[in-house]
């Protein structure tokens, strides 16, 4: 038997399930004060979420803007944004390793080896834009195919075969780049993703459609449970998380639509190409994880493996194919990278790029030891990462620092997981 | 009596050199309980695994309402309505009740899943076997204590209209209230119409709920009696010496014994 819990002690005070009816479900929450409750309950019994993230985001604008009064500027803001895409949809990818609870940690050089593969492409072979960031999708995907095989099916520690190909592909880098050399990237679309913007009207035509969307699948989501009796939050949660969503939407898309320059002769105004990229990720592997039996399948392989494959899931088909949405979502953060810095390097990809994935990704809520984690908290934890990084960059701090502070909050993320996850085991939730 | 709805007659299984199954007859009856007793080693494990169909057996005929059918892996016996709940209960701990009730059998909507569907069916499915422990269908299994475990995997294994439930030692990592409700629940089954194959050590819990009793010794049938007509006592020693009285294996022991 694994049961945690001794069947003896009592339920814990969150959970009163001993005396109350089934039928009685439905109220369940049924109130604001409920559903804070219930909230405040799974908050305490570790299972925190993207909490620590959003906390943490808060004291990282509040200490940096007290010490650089750039740091708040609308220039600075944008510039954040930007720098936080490659991160965001690299940890977006690692979501699906981490969930089965594997790690890749040759995600950030597959990358690298991919944007060298746009770069050639583009340079040497004048291939159009589309077809050189599909062949760099392709290559990132067939390196997630050859480490899922190695991994399902030869069995051998994700950990091991991922720093294999940490290293290899770094020497396939620099093979395909050549020593010391570096690929630059100026075609219009791939540079243009993190240097142009997308026109103030359509992102205004946008947001406003997202967020009328948003509201329009969730009040209907609600409807549908209340009309069939399923268990659903009260109207009010309802309200709120929309009203927060159109907050946050429309506040980002405010930002980015003033003019930003300070040259007041050349305007910079409208929102960086990148941002609907991640966002266009971020739903689809959101609607991926969270709608389809795939992404239940997922959750199921690194909750339980056994029960998985009892229920009939092919656990190794699952693992590869996580494997290959990592590198392949690698690739797309590798051509961001290089879109950004408007080059490809052997070193793209290598030192610390890896570890501020993984430490996004693990700061936005995805639990290290596999079950746990949304799309979204890859996000929230790469614009954490990428805050990390902006501010520490505007101190002008030496690059040591730099590397104290990075290895400091990824420790504490990994810490915040397994406590949460201890307290989980103890208290059920 | 009736009809049996699944039977097995004269069952053979060896693992090499180890003969663990020595023409075993087992049936199991609508409505009814069969507890399945044995000491460790008897060959209890052997039996279910090879009803389940995750083991073939080397002879012996495999019938489904009174038919052979050819029972030769998992997939063939869930389809003939066996479903069997194992000691170690195959939950995900990281996802709800609902979400585990149908793993791996979904309820979709093209191309995305069908909450609705789903949570409406797991509510009918507990409801029906008057569940009423279980505080919400959404909350994870994290949160739930052994005995409401064990009531959804029994759940579970119900959803799926199953003629035929195998319960693997259900009742023993559970304190007494918890235990209380799964025999419940193990009792409402039978009341339903299924086969119910109960697997236990427990001689209190056995004489409980069970119609029927099936002792096995040392991997062959000691007695195939109804619950009524024997005593604790005797069921006992049906297990520990594959004989009591008049009942039990007639021969000298040791030529079973391998």
């Amino acid at each position: 038997m694994t049961v945690n819990s001794p069947d003896t002690t009592p339920p814990p005070a969150g959970s009163r399930v001993a005396n109350s009816d089934f039928s009685g479900d439905n109220q369940q929450a049924a109130t604001l004060g409920d559903a804070v409750r219930s909230y405040a309950n799974r908050v305490r019994g570790g299972d925190m979420g993207s909490l620590p993230a959003i906390f943490g985001l808060l004291v990282l604008f509040i200490i940096f803007s007290l010490a650089n009064d750039k740091f708040l500027s609308t220039l600075n803001l944008a510039n954040l944004i930007t720098q936080s895409g490659s991160i965001c949809v690299l940890a977006m990818g690692l979501v699906f390793v981490l969930l089965i609870g594997e790690i890749d940690l040759s995600a950030g050089v597959a990358g690298g080896v991919s944007a060298a593969i746009v770069g050639l492409a583009m340079t040497d072979h004048g291939q159009p834009w589309w077809v050189a960031a599909l062949a760099g999708i392709a290559a990132g995907a067939v390196i997630g195919v050859a480490i899922g095989l190695l991994v399902a099916n030869l069995g051998i520690p994700s950990f091991v075969v991922t720093l294999a190909f940490f290293l290899a592909l770094q020497g396939v880098n620099l093979k395909l780049i050549g020593q010391g050399g570096s690929i630059g990237i100026d075609d219009d679309v791939i540079r243009g993703l993190t240097i142009k913007n997308v026109p103030v009207t359509a992102g205004w035509i946008a947001a406003v459609v997202l967020v009328i969307a948003f509201a329009a699948l969730s009040y209907n989501r609600h409807r549908v449970q209340v009309a069939k009796g399923l268990a659903h939050d009260p109207l009010v949660l309802v309200v709120i998380k929309i009203v927060v969503f159109a907050a946050i939407i429309l506040g980002v898309t405010a930002l980015l639509n003033t003019n930003r320059s300070l040259n007041p002769v050349f305007p910079i105004h409208g929102i960086p190409w990148v941002l609907p990229v991640v966002a266009v990720l971020l739903l689809f592997w959101t609607f991926v994880l969270t709608r389809t039996s795939y992404g239940r399948h997922l959750y199921a392989v690194g909750g339980n493996a056994e029960a998985a494959r009892r229920a009939g899931i092919n656990v190794g088909m699952m693992k590869i194919s996580a494997f290959v949405i990592c590198s392949s979502m690698a690739a797309i953060s590798g051509i961001l990278s290089a879109s950004y810095s408007g080059k490809v390097s052997p070193g793209s990809g290598g030192g610390n790029v890896l570890l501020y994935a993984v430490g996004a990704a693990v700061i936005g809520g995805v639990s290290l030891f596999g079950g746990r984690g949304r799309a979204v908290d890859a996000v929230i934890g790469g614009v954490v990462i990428a805050t990390v990084a902006n501010g520490l960059g505007l101190l002008n701090q030496a690059s040591y620092i730099n590397f104290l502070v990075t290895g400091g909050v990824l420790l504490v993320a990994a810490s915040v997981d397994a406590i949460s996850r201890r307290r989980r085991s103890a208290s059920g939730v | 009596m009736t009809q049996p709805l699944l039977e097995l007659r004269g069952v053979n299984k060896s693992f090499g050199v180890v003969h663990v199954l020595h023409d075993v007859d087992f049936a199991v009856y609508p409505g009814q309980v069969t507890a399945l007793v044995g000491d460790n080693g008897a060959g209890k494990s052997t039996l279910v695994k090879i009803i389940a169909g995750i083991y073939g057996r080397d002879s012996g005929d495999y019938l489904f309402d009174g038919e052979p059918v050819a029972a030769h892996n998992p997939k063939d016996v869930a389809d003939l309505g066996v479903e069997v709940v194992y000691q170690d209960l195959a939950l995900c701990d990281n996802l709800d009740i609902v979400e585990n009730m149908f793993l791996g059998r979904e309820a979709k909507k093209g191309l995305a899943l069908d909450e609705v569907t789903m949570e409406s069916r797991a509510r009918e499915t507990l409801a029906s076997l008057s569940v009423r422990t279980v505080k919400s269908v959404r909350q994870s299994v994290a949160s739930l204590s052994g005995g409401q475990r064990q009531t959804v995997a029994i759940a579970k294994a119900v959803l799926w209209n199953s003629k035929i439930v195998l319960l693997d030692e259900p009742t023993a990592a559970l304190g007494v209230a918890q235990t209380r409700q799964v025999l419940d629940l193990v009792r409402r089954l039978a009341d339903r119409g299924l086969g119910v194959v109960l697997i236990s050590h427990n001689m209190g819990d056995v004489f409980e709920v069970a119609d029927r009793i099936t002792a096995l010794y040392l991997g062959r049938v000691a007695a195939d009696v109804p619950t009524k007509d024997v005593t604790h006592q005797q069921v006992v020693e049906l297990i520990t010496a594959g004989r009591s009285g008049s009942l039990g294996i007639a021969e000298n022991p040791e030529t079973a014994a391998v």
